[in-house]
Parts: C-alpha cells; structure tokens; sequence
C-alpha cells in the first residue's frame, strides 16, 4: 500500500492548455463587415461574393416563410435556420457539385443549393414519399433525423471516393449536441483511420434544444476533438462567412490531396426554437444572450462589407427577397401538387420485389383506397 | 383527488418517488430547466435540486451506460429517452447490459432502472418519433415492457416500475399525454406490473390490446353494442410479461377473441397473445383469433398516418368477422 503521494506524472493543467491554446477563432470579417485577416482572404470574385449574399438573403426570407407555413400547417416538421446562414451557405458555396453532403435535420438550406429542388424539400418537411427522391447529380443525403448517425457514414462516403479515386469530398453537419453521441468520435476516427476525404463540421450553437454547451462537455472548445481522432481541426466565426468559406475551401484542398478529413467547428447561434414543435427558447436563453449574438449576424456584416466595395445596395437586396418569395410561391405549388401519399405507395417501396405477406396487405389497402 | 392528464400524473408519479427513496435519481435530454419536451418533468429539478434532476449530454447510449453505472452504486435511476426512436442508440445499454445483469452475476444484482420514453402515432412527428417498437423490446427477457393508457394507470403503474428491481421500459404514447384528464389519488398508490386491466365487460367476445388503441377497442365497443354484440376489452398495461390469467379467463367466458396493436403486424405483442391463447385456450374458441394492426411498413411520417394507423373502424371490422364466423 503506497502511503505517500507521489510526485505527479501528470501537468494535467498544462497539457490541457496546451490543446486549448491550438484552438483560437479564425474571423476574416468583423462585426462592421471590415476585414480583420487580410493573409486568410478567400480567393472569390465579386460576382461569386454576390451570389453567397444573394444565398444568405434567399435564405433567411426562406426561413420566414417556412416558420408561417408551418404555423399555417402547411408544412410539416421545421428546424429554423436563421442565425446560422454563414455556417450552413458559405461550407457549401466552398464545396464542388461532385462534392457529397449529409445534412442534419436542420441543414435543409446547403442541400437545396447543392441541387435538391425546393419543392421537394417540403415534401419532404410534409413526410412525402417524393421529398426523398433525389434527382440524379444531385451529391446529397436525406437530412438525418437520429443525431450523429450522418458522421459515421460520412467516412463512408468518403471512403467511396478514395476506393474509387474521385477527387470529391463528403461534407457532414452536426450541432454542438451532436458532438456527445459515440457516431461523432467514430465518423472522425473511421476517416482519419482510413485517411478518407471528409470534411465534418459541428455548428456550435451554444445550445442542444435546451442545454448549453457548458454542460454538454468539458473541453474548452469543440475543435479540439479533433485531435484524438489524430485529424485537423480548427474553429472558425461561424457567422463570418468568408472565414467559413475559406475554412472548408482549404479543408477540401486537403481532403483531395490526400491529405486526410478535417473537423471544423463554427460558432453561431440560432435566433429561433429548436423545432417548430412546441420549444420555447425563453425557458432557457436569456434576451441578453439573444441580443448579443444578433448583433453578429452574418447577413449584416457581409452587406456592409459589400457595400463597402460597392457590390451591393437596397435594391439589389429587395430583387433576392421578391425572387425567394415567387421562387417559394411556385415550390410550394408544386409540392401541393403531388398526389397524396397512400399506404399502398409504401408498401410499393418498403422491399425491391414486395414479399407475400405484404402482397396480401397490399390487396387490402388497395381495395380500401379505391372506395 | 385531483384532475390530471396522462402526463401530469407521470410528473406526479416521480416527485412521489425522488420524495420517497433518496435513490431515485431523474435524468436525460433537457429534463431539467427545460423540464423535458412534453414537460413531463417539469418543476422536479427546482423542487429537487440538480443532484437529483439532472440533463445529461446529447447521447442515448451514455444516458443507459450511466443509468447501469448509478444502479451498480445502489441508485435507482429514471432516465428519459427523448423520443422511443432513438431507442437504437441504447440498445445495447438496455438488452445487452442492463437485461443481462441479474445473468451476469448469478442472481446476485440487479438494474432496478425505469427507462421512460414517449412514442406512438397520430401527432405528426417526423421519422423515428413515432415507431411502436414494444414487440422489439419484449423480445429480451430481464426486461419489463409497461405501457398505461389513462391518468389513472400511468401514475399507479410508474411507481410500481420505479420500485420494480428489475429494469423496466415504460412507454408513454404521446397522443394520450393530453387527450382528457381523469381522477387520480394525491400522493402513493401502485398498480402491479404485469396484470392487466378489464376496461369493459362483455360476453361475446375479447378485444385484447394496450396503449391508444385501448380507447380506440372501447369506441369499437360501444359501437358494437348498438348492434348486439357484448364485447370485453382488456387492457394489458403490461406487454412483458403479458398476464395470460386474465386474458384466457375471458376468452373462455366470450369464446371468441381480436387482438388490436398499433404496431405493424409482423411479429409483435399480438402475434404473442395469439400463440398463448391458441396453447391455452383453443377448445374455448369458437372463432379463429384474428390481429388488428399496423400495415408492414416503416411508420409514414405523417402524411399517411391517418390512413395507416389502426382505428375504431379496423376494429369492428375484425371484431365482426370473428363474431361472424
């Protein structure tokens, strides 16, 4: 039995500041849209720089109507996305159309501009057999509703890349909720295992529905994860959306090089409830705290940063908004126009080639529909 | 007495055990501040402190992990699974680990742990909210599988899970959360688990069931008296172990029998309590036992849920034809 403490093997303090201090925030943009990184300038045209705008613009307007679509019951389940457009726009305006993404339930904006029409996204928002139906050369994933489950087969993807030597990455989405569950350490590990070109990115929110993420782990920042799936990491302003941008670009670079995934985490926030079923934030975020981080919005930073340089006005800003609400108008006509979902279309496509037993079923909702 | 909804009385039921056994221990996604998304934990974390109610980080398998952990130091843990679809995340915390303890130690120790969860059809959730997965869940014995379907039954049955030394799954259908209030007794009473409930009396025939479809079987009921028919509708608040006593005494009284399930029809309770009657009981038929159930499909969310959900009408339906035979 030892009786004296022994000296500590172990600077635990310091080996944890010592990961902590790999992780500062990369910002190219400041809160006044002025630029604080000029070394860390992405490489976009001023055309390319309208259109991310014009996308962010599009896509808060899309929220909006979203939110009183689903109030009208016109749409079904909706995460809210406003708050977070610098994450969710700028990590896919940096990907490739080869590139694959595997949203979370919430990252319906990235896969609609990588390619899913509008239409069916709220179809699938509706629970619609035709909202998953993706047209092909379209490189998404229906978004994942159990939490973490889309990083474990992002190595996946990636690994059919590399298997099959396309040169495209696989981008995933998670939240700082999503960084607990054991698929998030195994998604980063498979693919640093097998050096797959993944791309994973955690939106850091601050908030897990109700928890924050204090209490969701103890280490200082999510970044750091990163380092014991031997994989880089960095975390970026996630409401700055050149430093998203240029954060997955040089992550993509890399990949297909490669020179193995990336983990990014973004620091954002999101202005509405986790769904539209029934959260309400005030019982767990204060005004303050709400305030706080609007005044970082990402659509105001980069519209004083564009106009800046004279590539935005009013005008061009109120063109986005009528275009989003026709564009949104006429989605939705057509997601009203699919035929109603009956029982028998499931069992069309519950099996490749329907067994017996289902046949049989088959006979009598089909008789029941026709009545 | 008071007037509660279904979820009022499962509030109820926790404070009377976090007050009763300072083993008791409530935990899970946003349980606390946030007093749990269907609110059933509301007010417990500021009556009984953050040791007591806790949230815990975003993982179904760490939540069951921890739970097995706090039973092997001698607490009884309560720890909510969001939604029941998310039940694969835990799986092996519940039917790999916590099911086989008793097993694994010779009788020696248990997992005295109550696993709640929300489930069930007809609210307009998204995929892998809704799934019935109690025939899943049944398969692993070591486990109890409770499932109440009124105020009442649901508080009585929650403490009687609770004490149980064994671990138990209890699932609360979320149509039934706040569909109508119902009498139930301030303070401590139990309902054993694995005795079922006869809802209604009847001659004629035995409609077995449990959960929503419960009130779905007793509108077919009422439904088939207007015609004639006498029918029983048990309620078997347990669907592991199911309590074949009660179920074999009416069908030998009524001769004749359905079983109704929202879960799909392939596998399941109700394949179950078919087999058991049809060993126990076939000479006291006079009908085949017919099933009422979901189509073999994965759960529509929820466009054709309405279509594809078990209703009164299926019920009368099947009823008739067994009643006919």
């Amino acid at each position: 039995m030892a009786s004296k403490t022994q000296n500590a093997q172990l600077d635990a303090k310091k080996v944890l500041k010592a990961v902590e201090d790999q992780f500062t925030t990369l910002q190219i943009l400041n809160e006044e849209g002025e630029v604080v990184n000029e070394a860390a300038m992405p490489d976009l045209s001023d055309e390319q720089l309208q259109e991310l705008m014009r996308r962010m613009v599009y896509t808060r307007i899309l929220d909006q109507r979203s939110i009183s679509l689903n109030r009208q019951g016109r749409l079904g389940f909706y995460a809210p996305t406003a708050g977070q457009e610098a994450s969710q726009l700028a990590s896919q305006f940096a990907l490739e159309k080869e590139d694959f993404i595997l949203p979370g339930y919430r990252d319906v904006p990235p896969i609609v501009w990588h390619g899913l029409p509008l239409y069916q996204a709220f179809l699938w928002s509706r629970g619609h057999l035709a909202g998953g139906q993706i047209p092909d050369g379209v490189n998404v994933a229906i978004p994942q509703i159990i939490i973490g489950a889309q990083y474990v087969q992002t190595a996946g993807v990636a690994l059919g890349f590399k298997k099959r030597g396309i040169k495209a990455v696989a981008l995933t989405y998670t939240g700082d909720g999503g960084t607990s569950q054991g698929d998030f350490y195994e998604g980063m590990n498979f693919a640093g295992a097998y050096n797959a070109p993944a791309i994973f990115i955690a939106q850091n929110n601050r908030f897990a529905i109700s928890t924050p993420v204090e209490k969701q782990t103890a280490a200082k920042t999510l970044a750091q994860k990163a380092v014991a799936a031997g994989i880089a990491g960095i975390q970026v302003d996630g409401m700055d959306p050149l430093a998203v941008y240029a954060a997955v670009r040089d992550a993509r670079e890399r990949a297909i090089n490669g020179e193995g995934p990336t983990f990014i985490e973004t620091l954002t926030y999101r202005y509405g409830p986790h769904t539209m079923a029934g959260d309400d934030p005030t019982r767990y975020r204060t005004a303050e705290l709400d305030n706080e981080w609007e005044k970082k919005d990402p659509l105001v930073r980069f519209r004083k940063f564009l106009e800046k340089k004279g590539l935005w006005n009013e005008e061009k800003e109120n063109e986005v908004i009528e275009q989003a609400k026709e564009e949104i108008k006429d989605a939705l006509k057509q997601a009203d126009a699919a035929p109603k979902q009956k029982v028998t279309d499931l069992m069309n496509i519950t099996y490749t080639d329907m067994p017996d037993s289902l046949k049989e079923q088959y006979e009598i909702y089909s008789a029941k529909e026709s009545k | 007495m008071a007037q509660m909804t279904m979820i009022q009385a499962i509030t109820d039921a926790m404070r009377v055990e976090l007050k009763n056994d300072p083993n008791v221990l409530v935990f899970g996604e946003d349980v606390g501040v946030n007093g749990g998304v269907f609110r059933a934990t509301e007010g417990l974390q500021n009556e009984f402190g953050e040791d007591r109610v806790f949230d815990t980080p975003l993982a179904e398998s760490g939540i069951g992990g921890l739970a097995v952990g706090l039973a092997l130091q001698g607490f009884r843990p309560v720890p909510e699974i969001q939604f029941f679809g998310f039940v694969y995340e835990v799986m092996d915390s519940i039917s790999g680990q916590a099911a086989r303890l008793r097993f694994r130690t010779g009788g020696k120790f248990s997992a005295p742990i109550t696993f709640r969860s929300p489930f069930g059809g007809g609210v307009h959730t998204p995929d892998m909210h809704a799934d019935s997965l109690e025939g899943l869940m049944a398969q692993q014995p070591g486990v109890k599988v409770v499932i109440p379907s009124t105020p009442y039954d649901a508080k009585g049955l929650l403490i009687s899970s609770i004490r149980d030394n064994d671990p138990v799954i209890f699932l609360e259908h979320m149509k039934l959360y706040r569909s109508f209030r119902q009498e139930v007794p301030e303070g401590e009473y139990t309902i054993p688990l694995g005795k079922a409930d006869v809802k209604r009396e009847g001659t004629d025939i035995s409609i077995v069931t449990y959960g929503a479809m419960v009130h779905e079987s007793l509108k077919a009921a009422e439904e088939l008296a207007k015609e004639g028919f006498s029918a029983e509708v048990i309620d078997l608040r347990t669907v592991s172990p199911i309590d074949i006593e009660t179920i074999i005494a009416s069908v030998e009284k009524t001769g004749r029998a359905i079983v109704v399930q929202e879960a799909q029809k392939q596998a399941g309770i109700a394949a179950n309590v078919v087999a058991e009657i049809n060993d126990r009981a076939i000479l006291s038929l006079d009908a085949p036992v017919l099933r009422v159930a979901a189509p073999d499909t994965i759960y529509p969310f929820p466009q054709a849920e309405a279509a594809w959900l078990p209703n009164y009408k299926d019920v009368i339906e099947t009823a008739k034809k067994v009643l006919t035979f």
